[in-house]
């Protein structure tokens, strides 16, 4: 480190204004809101507990938004970071090629948010898009995917899925980090592939598959581009989720208080999770020996 | 080697069977987007194969007209005044505050780098509320001030950290035999830490274009009329404009979208790929 403690400060200084201005600051501000009524006309007019009480007793809407978030986050999280692990074990095998399928795997993740994509998928998933086309060569009935609202649930969730490749590279890396020794000594013992994977491999990275779970459910709380323009939220309010919800309050019919209120909901019960999340930690996360690995 | 020491070639055959077919579905999408963009409006929901009958690029040229005011061409520069400034001050901002994480004491050092690690998984959507509501007072609504000034305060937080995590796995000694050869901390940074860094900057230039080309709720939020709006917002207006939407022009469209971010992806990955993965970002 080097002494020059007041450098030191003047560098982070930037941050610390950003923070304090771009984060915490909207961040109080935006609980404060959610005890007013404000449309952006009048002046905020502080209300109290109101919305929070409408939002738990009287808003049939939000409980259905709720569970649809809830049901997404349920479905797209483990299926993504439970498919990335599964890919990123196949691929741990030092096989040839292993950088293309490395790459293939990736851009559907960095291109996923894009709206384009989104358009993409109304098209893989339209009546008589490319799924329902590989379904009745198949010899299957179509099925009306953006229409029904048992299936539109799972255009955004494989939407969701698809974009696996960023969790993919850091399972990776943290496979390849995985002494080969153990896998030596567990062969010599008959350990099956399948044993060796459960045994040493996922005992092993425990953290890494708690950071991946962690920062997915974060995203998937907040999934907006998928919902918004493939399914709008429809059909009947099927996907729609909470993010949608919060936009429609805020920004189309300018209910800014309970906005405010839906989006702390929202904070609150991600900040739960993980709290729940890192509580568990403790009895299926293993950190090996060295400290700075925990920071 | 060891790992698959014990495979006998129907294992190994299985195993590229298996990344084959997934890799083909993953990507099969995309590749029946770009074929699809030169084929007709009635073959586009007829035809399973993605390899086109002929080369039509009327689709282009419809598309890039728009049925707006302004083509194409605006809505590309709009995005690129967006995203060009916004990846220069993140990577300044961030390196230099990675630099003072990784390698100066200072007061709240610590609790700085909590609060910084703790905004990564703070939802954005409660904080676009107010965010809009300051802009709003700030008189910054309809510019492109709200989607770049923050970044230029280190707010894109992901960055600084995988900085930081690339920083502290960087040894000191080189520094040091600077420091002793009579280099200021700025010169530091400069001769040594930045082309140290290289693979991790890169790594922020890429995500930040990528994201910020594929922003859409931030320009939904803060920009009103179409002279202003980025490609994103164009093209879900190409789509909401009439109920009878030229499908072939939109994904026409939607193929040229993707081209700046492919085109960049492909130009780095070497390097951004095993930055991502390091430093357990996420993308």
């Amino acid at each position: 480190m080097y002494e020059n403690r007041r450098l030191g400060f003047f560098f982070v200084l930037p941050f610390v204004l950003g923070v304090v201005g771009f984060k915490l600051f909207p961040f109080v501000m935006s609980f404060a809101l959610s005890f007013t009524q404000y449309d952006l006309m009048d002046p905020p007019e502080f209300i109290g507990l109101a919305n929070y009480q409408e939002l738990l007793t009287q808003d049939p809407l939000f409980r259905k938004s709720l569970g649809v978030t809830l049901l997404f986050a349920a479905l797209a999280v483990p299926m993504r970071v439970g498919f990335a692990l599964f890919i990123a074990h196949v691929l741990n095998f030092r096989l040839r090629g292993i950088n293309f399928f490395r790459s293939a795997f990736y851009i559907p993740s960095i291109l996923g948010g894009s709206i384009a994509i989104a358009v993409l998928w109304r098209f893989i998933f339209a009546k008589h898009g490319l799924v329902n086309l590989l379904l009745t060569k198949l010899g299957f009935e179509p099925i009306a995917w953006l229409a029904d609202e048992h299936y539109s649930m799972w255009t955004i969730v494989l939407l969701f899925m698809w974009q696996f490749g960023s969790a993919m590279v850091i399972f990776l890396a943290a496979l390849q980090s995985v002494p080969a020794s153990l896998y030596e000594a567990a062969e010599c013992d008959g350990a099956s592939k399948w044993q060796q994977f459960l045994r040493i491999t996922v005992p092993l990275i425990t953290p890494v598959i708690f950071f991946n779970m962690i920062m997915q459910m974060v995203h998937a709380f907040q999934e907006f581009n998928g919902p918004y323009m493939i399914t709008e939220g429809g059909p009947l309010y099927s996907t729609y989720v909470l993010a949608l919800y919060i936009y429609d309050q805020s920004f189309r019919f300018f209910n800014l208080g309970y906005g405010a209120a839906l989006s702390w909901v929202l904070f609150a019960l991600v900040a739960l999770l993980a709290g729940i999340s890192f509580w568990s930690s403790k009895y299926w996360v293993f950190y090996s020996g060295e400290k700075e690995r925990a920071t | 080697m060891m790992a698959n020491g014990g495979d006998t070639r129907t294992q190994l055959g299985l195993r590229y069977l298996a990344l084959g077919v997934v890799a083909l579905v993953m990507l099969y999408p995309l590749l029946w987007l770009v074929g699809a963009s030169f084929k007709s409006n009635g073959e586009i929901f007829t035809e399973l194969g993605f390899w086109p009958d002929r080369l039509d690029f009327g689709a282009y040229a419809k598309g890039w007209k728009t049925s707006s005011e302004y083509t194409f061409a605006t809505y590309f520069l709009n995005s690129f005044a967006i995203v060009v400034p916004r990846v220069i001050v993140t990577v300044i901002s961030c390196v230099l505050v990675a630099y003072a994480f990784a390698r100066f004491e200072f007061v709240g050092r610590k609790l700085l780098f909590s609060i910084m690690v703790a905004t990564m998984m703070l939802p954005l959507i409660v904080l676009r509320l107010p965010q809009y509501l300051m802009f709003r007072e700030l008189g910054w609504l309809d510019t492109y001030l709200p989607l770049i000034l923050p970044s230029a305060f280190a707010t894109d937080t992901f960055f600084v950290f995988m900085l930081v995590q690339f920083l502290r796995g960087i040894p000191r000694d080189m520094e040091e035999a600077a420091q002793i050869d009579g280099c200021n901390a700025l010169q530091l940074l400069w001769y040594i830490i930045v082309p140290l860094l290289k693979p991790a900057i890169i790594s922020v230039i890429v995500f930040q274009f990528i994201w910020t080309m594929n922003d859409f709720m931030g320009p939904l939020i803060y920009l009103a009329s179409v002279e202003n709006y980025p490609v994103s917002l164009a093209l879900k207006m190409s789509i909401g404009a009439t109920e009878e939407v030229e499908w072939a022009n939109v994904i026409a469209i939607s193929v040229v979208a993707l081209v700046p971010s492919v085109a960049v992806f492909f130009m780095a990955q070497r390097y951004f790929i095993e930055g991502a993965a390091s430093s357990g970002i996420k993308g």
